[in-house]
C-alpha cells in the first residue's frame, strides 16, 4: 500500500523561493526623498544663516565689550560705551506687565468660551480670537497710541497719586501734569498686553477643552457646581496649558516691537517707575536705531538681537516642552 | 430567567401611586434660569444707579473709567446679595465666578470689537475719496487735503512683497512639511527641532538678519525683494508647522492601502495624502499669509521709505500698506493719522479675508468632500446623478 505512493507530486512542486521584504526604491521614489529632503536641508540652512550672521556679525561688539555688554545701561558706542544691561530690563518689565494685564483677562476668556459660552456661541468665539491673533501689530499699535494712550493717563495718575504713598515705585516726577506719565513702560506694557491676550486664550481654551468629558461629567454628577467641576476637573488637567500659554505670551511679548516702538519715548536707564514716561526694549531699540548704525554700533544691535532671540528660544522651547508633557495637552499645536 | 418574566408582571398592578406621585421637574444644568436673570438685572441695574449716586454725586469724585470700574466692584456686591437669597454658600461663589469669567470674555470681545471700529470710523473719511485707492503720496504732502494722494503705491508694494514671499516659502515649507511626516528619519528629527526653534525668531531679528545679509553683505541695497525675503523667513515656519499637523491628521489607513496597492512611496504621497488633505494645506498658506501681511518691522528695516510708486520689487524702496499706517502714526498731523487708519481698514479687510477663506476652505476634516466634489467624483465613476 505505501509502495503506491506517487513521489511525483514531491517532484513537481516548485521550491518556494525566500523573498526579499525589503523594497529597491523606484527612480521617482529617490527623486521624491532626495527633492523634500533638499527642501528640509534649505530649511536648515536658512536657520544656519541666521544663526551665522548674528553671530559673526555680533562678534566685533562682544569683543570689544566683553561681560561690561551685558552691565552697561548706556548706549553710546561712539565712545565705545555701550551695553544692554538698560534695555534688558525694559523689555522683561514690558513683558510683565503685559502678563499681567493678558493673563486674568485670557485666563477669564479661555474657561468662559470652553465651559460657559452656550454651544451655539462657541464657534463664532473661537473664531474671534483666531482673528483677533491675526489683527496686525501696527494696527494695535496705532489704536494704542491714539485710544489706549488717552484713556491710560488718568488711570496711571489716580494709581500713582493713589497708591503712590504705600507703593513708592508708582510715583512720577511731576504727578501733577499728564504729560509726565504718557509714553511709559505701563503704557507700551498694556497695548503689548492686548497684542498677546489672543495667543495666551487660545492655548488655554484648547487645553481646557482636551479635560475628559467622563471625569466632568462625574464631578457634576457628584453634586459638584459648574466651578467645583473646573476646580477639580479642568484647571489640574490644564494646568501644563496655563503655564505653556503664559510662557509663550511671555516669548511673544519680549519680541514685540512695533508697538512699543510707536508709544515709548526711549532712555538708557533702568525703568524704575513703570507709570513715568520712558523706557526701552530691545526690539524697539533696534527698530529706531539700525539706519544710523554702522560698525561697531551695528554690531551691538546684531548682539542685542541675539541676546533677544536666545531669550525668546529658551522661552519658547520651555513653554513647548511643558504643553507637550501635559496629559491634556497632548495635541495642543503651537 | 425567573427575575425578568417577574417584572413585567408586576408593572400593571399598581395602579393607585402615579396619580399622587409628584411629577419630578427636569433638573437644569446649565442656561439661564428665571432667577439668574433676575438676580443679574437686579445686581446690574442696582449697581449703575447706586454708582452714580455715590461716585457722581456724594463722593468727590467722577470720570467715565473710574465711575465703570466703581460701578463693576458694586454690581459684583450686589449680585452675590442677591444670589445669597436663594443659594448655599457654594452655588454663591459659583455664581460669582461665573460673573467674573463672562466679564474676561466681555472685554476680550469688546476689545477685538472696539479696535476694529474705531479704526473703521477714523479712517472712513480717508476711504470715502477714490483718489485714495488709486493714487500715490508721491505729490502730496503728508498735510495734503484728503481728496488728494492715496496709498496706491503701498497696495502694489504689499501685493508684490506677499507674493514673493509665498512663491518662495510655500514650496520650501510644504516640502519640508512633506519630508517631516511622510520620510521622517534621524534627520527629519533634527529638522523640526530647528523648525520649533524658527519659530522663535522675532520678525525684528528677522528683518536684522536680511539687512545683514542682503544689504550689508551682498551690497544690493533696500528693496521690496529684500522685505519680501525677510517676511518669507516669518512665513516658512508657520507653513510648516501648520502643514505638518494637517498632514499627520491624514489616516495611516489610507497610506497603507494605496502602499498594498502596489504604489510607490511618491504616489502614495502625489495621489492619496496631498489631495486629501489639500483644504488643511490651502489653510496653512493663507494663514501664513494673514501672519505676514501686516508684519511691519522687517519691512521697516529693509524695505527703506519712499512716497513714490515703485512696481519693481527688485530695486529701489517700495512702500507697503504696514509701513505707511506705520509712517502716518509716527507724523503728528491730523490728516497723516486719518489716512494710517485708512489704509488700517484696508489691511484689516485684507487679513480678514485671508482668515475667511482659510476658514471656509479648511472647515472640513480631511477626506471630507465638498458636495461640489462629491458631485465630480460620482460623474467620474460613471454614477447617476
Amino acid at each position: 500500500m505505501s509502495a503506491e505512493t506517487p513521489p511525483t507530486l514531491e517532484l513537481v512542486r516548485p521550491v518556494p523561493q525566500r523573498r526579499s521584504l525589503s523594497s529597491r526604491p523606484t527612480t521617482s521614489d529617490r527623486v521624491f526623498v532626495s527633492g523634500s529632503r533638499l527642501a528640509a536641508i534649505a530649511t536648515l540652512l536658512i536657520m544656519g544663516l541666521i544663526g551665522y550672521f548674528l553671530t559673526v556679525g555680533a562678534w566685533p561688539a562682544l569683543e570689544q565689550q566683553g561681560w561690561q555688554f551685558f552691565t552697561e545701561k548706556q548706549w553710546l558706542p561712539e565712545t565705545g560705551q555701550y551695553g544692554i544691561a538698560g534695555l534688558l530690563e525694559g523689555t522683561v518689565l514690558v513683558g510683565v506687565i503685559a502678563l499681567i494685564v493678558a493673563v486674568p483677562v485670557s485666563f477669564g476668556a479661555a474657561l468662559f468660551i470652553s465651559e460657559y459660552a452656550p454651544p451655539a456661541l462657541k464657534r463664532p468665539l473661537v473664531t474671534l480670537v483666531d482673528l483677533m491673533a491675526a489683527v496686525p501689530a501696527v494696527i494695535y499699535a496705532i489704536w494704542a497710541l491714539i485710544f489706549l494712550q488717552a484713556q491710560l493717563l488718568s488711570v496711571a495718575q489716580w494709581l500713582s497719586v493713589h497708591l503712590g504713598g504705600a507703593l513708592p515705585f508708582l510715583t512720577v516726577k511731576t504727578p501733577d501734569s499728564p504729560s509726565s506719565y504718557t509714553s511709559s513702560a505701563f503704557i507700551a506694557g498694556v497695548a503689548v498686553g492686548f497684542v498677546i491676550m489672543p495667543t495666551i486664550t487660545s492655548i488655554m481654551r484648547e487645553v481646557f477643552s482636551q479635560a475628559p468629558v467622563g471625569e466632568r461629567e462625574g464631578a457634576i454628577a457628584l453634586g459638584a457646581t459648574k466651578w467645583g467641576m473646573i476646580r477639580a476637573v479642568v484647571l489640574p488637567f490644564g494646568r501644563a496649558g496655563i503655564i505653556g500659554g503664559i510662557m509663550l505670551g511671555l516669548g511673544r511679548a519680549l519680541g514685540e516691537t512695533i508697538v512699543v516702538y510707536a508709544l515709548i519715548s526711549p532712555i538708557f536707564d533702568w525703568t524704575t517707575h513703570p507709570l513715568e514716561s520712558g523706557t526701552n526694549t530691545i526690539a524697539a531699540h533696534i527698530a529706531s536705531r539700525y539706519s544710523e548704525s554702522n560698525g561697531n554700533a551695528f554690531a551691538g544691535l546684531l548682539a542685542a538681537g541675539m541676546v533677544l532671540f536666545a531669550f525668546t528660544l529658551v522661552i519658547n522651547t520651555a513653554a513647548g516642552i511643558v504643553v507637550s508633557r501635559s496629559r491634556s495637552g497632548a495635541a495642543t499645536e503651537i | 430567567m425567573t427575575t425578568t418574566t417577574v417584572a413585567p408582571a408586576e408593572a400593571p398592578t399598581p395602579a393607585a401611586p402615579p396619580a399622587t406621585r409628584p411629577v419630578p421637574e427636569r433638573i437644569r444644568i446649565g442656561g439661564l434660569g428665571p432667577d439668574l436673570v433676575l438676580h443679574v438685572g437686579v445686581a446690574l441695574s442696582g449697581a449703575i444707579s447706586l454708582a452714580w449716586l455715590l461716585y457722581e454725586r456724594m463722593l468727590p469724585t467722577s470720570g467715565t473709567i473710574g465711575f465703570w470700574i466703581f460701578a463693576y466692584a458694586l454690581f459684583l456686591i450686589l449680585l452675590v446679595a442677591a444670589s445669597s437669597t436663594t443659594l448655599d454658600r457654594l452655588g454663591v461663589i459659583d455664581r460669582l465666578v461665573g460673573a467674573l469669567v463672562a466679564t474676561a470674555g466681555l472685554v476680550m470681545v469688546s476689545a477685538l470689537v472696539g479696535i476694529v471700529v474705531f479704526t473703521f470710523v477714523h479712517g472712513k473719511d480717508a476711504l470715502a475719496h477714490t483718489n485714495f485707492f488709486k493714487d500715490t503720496m508721491a505729490y502730496s504732502g503728508p498735510d495734503a487735503a484728503l481728496d488728494q494722494g492715496g496709498i496706491y503705491a503701498a497696495m502694489v508694494g504689499t501685493l508684490e512683497q506677499v507674493a514673493i514671499s509665498v512663491v518662495v516659502s510655500v514650496p520650501l515649507g510644504l516640502a519640508t512639511a512633506v519630508y517631516l511626516s511622510e520620510v521622517r528619519g534621524r534627520l527629519a528629527r533634527v529638522v523640526r527641532v530647528v523648525v520649533q526653534a524658527m519659530t522663535a525668531v522675532p520678525t525684528i531679528v528677522a528683518g536684522l538678519f536680511i539687512y545683514s545679509l542682503v544689504i550689508l553683505q551682498l551690497g544690493h541695497g533696500r528693496s521690496g525683494l529684500a522685505a519680501a525675503l525677510a517676511l518669507s523667513v516669518s512665513m516658512v515656519p508657520v507653513v510648516i508647522t501648520t502643514a505638518e499637523v494637517v498632514l499627520r491628521l491624514v489616516p495611516n489607513g489610507l497610506r497603507e492601502a494605496s502602499l498594498a496597492l502596489g504604489t510607490t512611496q511618491w504616489q502614495t504621497v502625489w495621489r492619496v495624502v496631498l489631495p486629501t488633505a489639500r483644504p488643511g494645506l490651502v489653510t496653512a498658506v493663507l494663514l501664513g499669509v494673514a501672519r505676514i501681511i501686516g508684519e511691519t518691522s522687517p519691512v521697516l528695516l529693509v524695505a527703506g521709505s519712499t512716497n513714490e510708486l515703485n512696481y519693481d520689487p527688485r530695486h529701489g524702496p517700495q512702500l507697503s500698506l504696514p509701513l505707511f499706517v506705520f509712517n502716518g502714526l509716527r507724523t503728528p498731523i491730523d490728516v497723516a493719522i486719518t489716512r494710517a487708519f485708512g489704509a488700517g481698514v484696508v489691511l484689516l479687510a485684507l487679513v480678514v479675508l485671508f482668515f475667511a477663506l482659510a476658514r471656509i476652505i479648511g472647515g472640513r476634516t480631511p477626506g471630507r468632500l465638498s458636495r461640489r466634489q462629491q458631485r465630480r467624483l460620482a460623474r467620474r465613476l460613471g454614477a447617476p446623478t
